[in-house]
């Protein structure tokens, strides 16, 4: 009687389980990435737990709006955190087989993804600063070429496994019989770029910099603070992390369990973060070695990143199948 | 295991697309070059496993001349030229990078489905990979009509040369002996005229655009 009721629940608690760990870890990747960034650039590095201050910091902070300020600015960074959030806990990190899994298949979490992005580039032209609705153009900009090349890349990994569910994906991929894909390695240089630039990283945007011309996400978020700053920061990194899982689980699938167990969860546990320490070095590398872009040549970046995409589906076609 | 030989050959076939198409979009003469020592070291370690899993011992030949010459040689040659010539400036082209590259997608399309039914007709471990090789050699012709300076044509030229070869390897296993040696000369020959031609348009003109010779025309 109990074991059948621990079966029912332990997937729940799983599922819950890997939200809080989104909520909780999610700040400590960006700490871990901006180490290594200090480390690889000669300059002394910030405490790995410094964005948990930071949030701490902000979410005591008063909040300051513009007097012309409407609803829809206070209530964006909720949104967008709820988005971020959601987003983390679909992607398969624990387990294969979690409630959320059937509920929203990968062309959803793009959805949601562009959901978060319509609200934070609203935001950011409602208060009608300049600054704000340049960045919110610009955001825009690199969205609707990103977010083709992102659906491709989930395409081809939907073509390898026939369903387009996440959850599907990771077990066709993590389990099937060993297989050389090079459309996944396609589609995996292909999915790195995007997420370079949705995540607003160095070659297509500087995540620090306050620099008037080259700016895009931090001119959107120029006129939030206090709580609402927190929020955004903190979605800021929960996408980052999302973004570093999804890459995780398509391309290294390997040590995601199936079954929603808790005998499972250690190994499951050690596995990401052992991936995700090594994903957030290389992340740091990839910003050390590489100089921003002019935003004009972000459409080239961004149009090789769906040529790859485009590339990894065809090659899917002519190698892969009829064998 | 051969299924696996299988999967590795597919693999560098499509790392050797990756190239090719890493090659229409650079700007810079000094990686172009690069990119094409590198498309030259896949294409042997290619010829090399073909040559392991059906054990024809000529394709070991035919890797060890694509290593001497492609790997080696020709970038050797083609690095001495630049330095000698002082073009290390980004490369011009006549569309610009997306468009090309957009193009060359639609020849990727147009080749694959060209293959299909050779492939299918084909009883080789590398079959499916003879679209790759068409491809490889439409994108290098796109390269060559798209450059408007005379050193990235004649990487062009080369890359073509790798993808004709690549096709012919997977296609039938590799071309005679003597006509890859014949080949093989050519291509070195080829690059040394064109060295010369190099130095004589640049003598002519200042300049290594041939856009210029359109002047030698007489009316």
């Amino acid at each position: 009687m109990i074991g059948d009721r621990m079966d029912i629940l332990a997937p729940i608690l799983l599922q819950f389980l890997e939200l809080l760990m989104a909520l909780a870890l999610a700040p400590l990747l960006t700490g871990w990435v901006n180490q290594c960034r200090a480390w690889l650039q000669n300059r002394s590095a910030p405490p790995l737990l410094q964005p948990y201050r930071q949030l701490a910091k902000l979410f005591e902070k008063e909040v300051v709006l513009a007097h012309n300020a409407s609803s829809l600015f206070r209530a964006a960074p909720y949104v967008i955190f709820a988005c971020m959030a959601l987003a983390a806990a679909i992607v398969p990190t624990l387990s294969t087989d979690l409630p959320f899994g059937p509920a929203a298949d990968a062309i959803a979490l793009v959805g949601i993804f562009a959901l978060a992005r319509v609200f934070i580039a609203l935001a950011g032209m409602d208060v009608g600063t300049s600054f704000g609705s340049l960045g919110a153009r610009r955001e825009m900009l690199i969205g609707f070429l990103a977010e083709p090349a992102l659906l491709m890349v989930f395409f081809t990994a939907s073509l390898i496994s026939q369903s387009t569910s996440l959850s599907t994906i990771v077990s066709t991929l993590a389990r099937g019989e060993f297989t050389i894909y090079p459309s996944l390695a396609f589609a995996g240089i292909a999915f790195s770029m995007v997420s370079l630039a949705e995540n607003a990283r160095v070659p297509v945007d500087n995540p620090t910099t306050h620099l008037e011309l080259t700016m895009i996400h931090e001119a959107m978020i120029l006129e939030y603070s206090g709580r609402h700053l927190a929020l955004i920061e903190w979605a800021a990194a929960l996408k980052l992390y999302a973004y570093s899982c999804l890459g995780l689980a398509l391309f290294f699938p390997w040590g995601i369990p199936q079954a929603a167990e808790f005998a499972n969860l250690p190994v499951a546990l050690a596995g990401l973060l052992f991936k995700l320490g090594i994903g957030g070095f290389l992340l740091a590398v990839i910003e050390t070695v590489s100089a921003k872009m002019r935003i004009f040549r972000a459409p080239e970046f961004l149009g090789t990143a769906f040529m790859l995409a485009v590339l990894a589906m065809l090659v899917h076609l002519l190698l892969e199948t009829g064998k | 295991m051969s299924h696996y030989y299988g999967q590795f050959i597919n693999l560098l076939a499509a790392i050797l697309l990756l190239l090719s198409f890493a090659m229409l979009g650079q700007r810079r003469i000094l990686s172009l070059i690069n990119l094409f020592m590198a498309q030259g070291a896949v294409l042997c370690v290619s010829t090399a496993t073909v040559a392991f899993v059906t054990g024809q011992s000529h394709l070991y030949w035919s890797a060890l001349i694509t290593l001497l010459l492609k790997v080696i040689l020709l970038p050797w040659i083609l690095h001495r030229l630049i330095r000698r010539l002082n073009v290390k400036w980004d490369i011009e082209t006549l569309i610009n990078i997306p468009t090309t590259m957009l193009i060359g997608i639609v020849l990727v399309i147009f080749s694959f489905n060209l293959a299909l039914p050779i492939s299918e007709l084909a009883g080789t471990v590398t079959r499916a990979t003879l679209g790759i090789a068409i491809a490889a050699v439409l994108l290098a012709f796109l390269m060559m009509i798209t450059r408007s300076k005379a050193v990235p044509q004649v990487i062009g030229f080369l890359a073509m040369e790798n993808g004709l070869f690549f096709a012919a390897t997977s296609a039938t296993y590799g071309m005679p002996m003597v006509v890859e040696l014949g080949i093989a000369l050519d291509v070195l020959v080829g690059m040394v005229i064109l060295g010369v031609f190099f130095f004589q348009i640049r003598e002519r003109f200042d300049s290594l655009d041939i856009r210029h010779l359109e002047q030698l025309k007489e009316d």
